[in-house]
């Protein structure tokens, strides 16, 4: 029955002013070091932490932005380099048929010019061969005639004679009717 | 009590743990061992994260990174999930030093040499209860206007008028009244009847292997303790389990006053 009457002195529902006030003062304690110092240095380091990583983020995504701006700049000039060279390359190739006609042409023309300046000097020296000749025929023929009228021509075997004398001239004389 | 298989050779009978054991006198002049403990507690928490939130560094130290655990373990945990918006930060000195002053003066029951759950002693709770109680109250006032507030936190919406009589006093008592009660009561009686409950098992397991004389009253013993050591462990789940409760719901409660409806 002590026990009984123990008990229900000790209600432990029952608080202790003491141990209120103390308790609520000591957490009131806790919660303004935490509020004071506590949170705003973990929110700090939280804030500093974002900001580096998304600093890091927006660098990375900078440098890509770089990197994709060079590449296309590549890439253009790449492109307009090989459609500079491909113009180049229609470019020569047309410089070169041309030139071609035209060394064509100009080997035609001169071949042409060649053979008129040759056909030109033959009909040339011909007509001086045979003004030459003419002039040599008409010599010879005087000086046959000459010969013939000169001497007697009364004897078969000396007018034979004659005229073999004569062709043994002539032949002696071929050299200076060589044409040049 | 069984007399017959178990009985006390030492002349002594067993007397099994009441309130009276959790009534222990002053250690010096006035100074009870519970008021020792929320004052250790106090310089654990601010001493713990004072000194891991010193440096604040972008990339923590290992102490550093221990105190983000834990801190960011009420800041995102319950904070964030349950008020949420942009709102919760100012809460989170307030949550994170409920939490801790509760875990730390919790767990002191398991710890050895100190075994002792402050909260075991309702006046702790009580105090506690009550500064979440004006915590939620102010918040909502602050938020509703003093009417505004009452209503908000006594009409919910969509009901129809006609029940107005019944469920205004209804909700009035359960939000206003039985919240901290129930708040106090849960963490007191979980600490109370956990610290009764190993003292019980312990004891009983003294008086069986020393006192009692008997054929199973040293296997009954020996079991006794096996059991108070597995109910230690269980004990450590529930004053973990009470941090977390008694913080969440103070949140809920301030996430509700602070809701635009119910």
């Amino acid at each position: 029955m002590t026990l009984i009457a123990a008990e229900e002195q000790l209600n432990p529902l029952v608080p202790h002013p003491s141990e209120m006030i103390l308790g609520g003062v000591v957490f009131l304690i806790i919660l303004f070091m935490v509020w004071k110092f506590v949170t705003p240095r973990f929110e700090k380091a939280y804030a500093d932490r974002t900001a580096a990583i998304e600093g890091g983020l927006k660098e990375a995504a900078e440098a890509q932005d770089k990197a994709k701006a060079a590449l296309d700049e590549y890439t253009q000039k790449l492109a307009e380099a090989r459609h500079e060279a491909a113009r180049i390359r229609e470019k020569a190739t047309e410089q070169g048929a041309a030139i071609i006609a035209e060394l064509r042409a100009e080997a035609q023309a001169e071949a042409r010019r060649i053979v008129d300046q040759a056909q030109t000097q033959i009909e040339a020296e011909r007509q001086q061969v045979l003004a030459q000749l003419r002039t040599e025929i008409g010599d010879l023929s005087i000086q046959l005639a000459d010969r013939i009228v000169g001497e007697v021509l009364d004897d078969e075997v000396r007018q034979r004679r004659i005229v073999e004398r004569f062709l043994a001239e002539l032949e002696e004389q071929e050299p200076v009717g060589e044409v040049r | 009590m069984s007399t017959v298989v178990v009985s006390a050779s030492g002349g002594g009978s067993f007397v099994p743990p009441g309130p009276a054991s959790f009534d222990l006198p002053p250690v010096i002049a006035g100074v009870t061992k519970p008021m020792m403990l929320v004052l250790l507690s106090a310089i654990i928490i601010v001493g713990f994260l004072m000194l891991t939130s010193r440096r604040a560094a972008v990339v923590p130290g290992r102490w550093q990174y221990a105190g983000e655990m834990a801190y960011g373990f009420v800041r995102n945990g319950i904070a964030r999930d349950v008020i949420g918006g942009t709102e919760y930060l100012k809460f989170v000195p307030f949550f994170v030093a409920m939490f801790f002053f509760v875990l730390v003066n919790n767990l002191f029951a398991t710890i050895p040499v100190v075994q002792f759950p402050t909260f075991s002693h309702a006046g702790y709770a009580y105090a506690l209860a009550i500064i979440s109680w004006i915590v939620y109250n102010t918040v909502g006032i602050r938020k509703h206007g003093f009417l505004g507030y009452l209503k908000h936190s006594t009409i919910p919406s969509g009901v129809p008028v006609a029940i107005y009589p019944l469920i205004i006093p209804m909700e009035f008592a359960s939000n206003i009244i039985f919240r901290p009660i129930t708040l106090a009561l849960r963490l007191f009686a979980n600490m109370f009847a956990g610290h009764l409950l190993i003292m019980l098992f312990a004891l009983g397991a003294e008086f069986l292997l020393i006192e009692a004389s008997g054929l199973i009253a040293k296997p009954a013993g020996v079991l006794t303790f096996a059991f108070g050591i597995a109910i230690a462990f269980l004990e450590i789940l529930v004053q973990v389990l009470q941090a977390y409760v008694f913080t969440f719901l103070t949140a809920m409660y301030i996430a509700g006053a602070l809701a635009e409806e119910h």
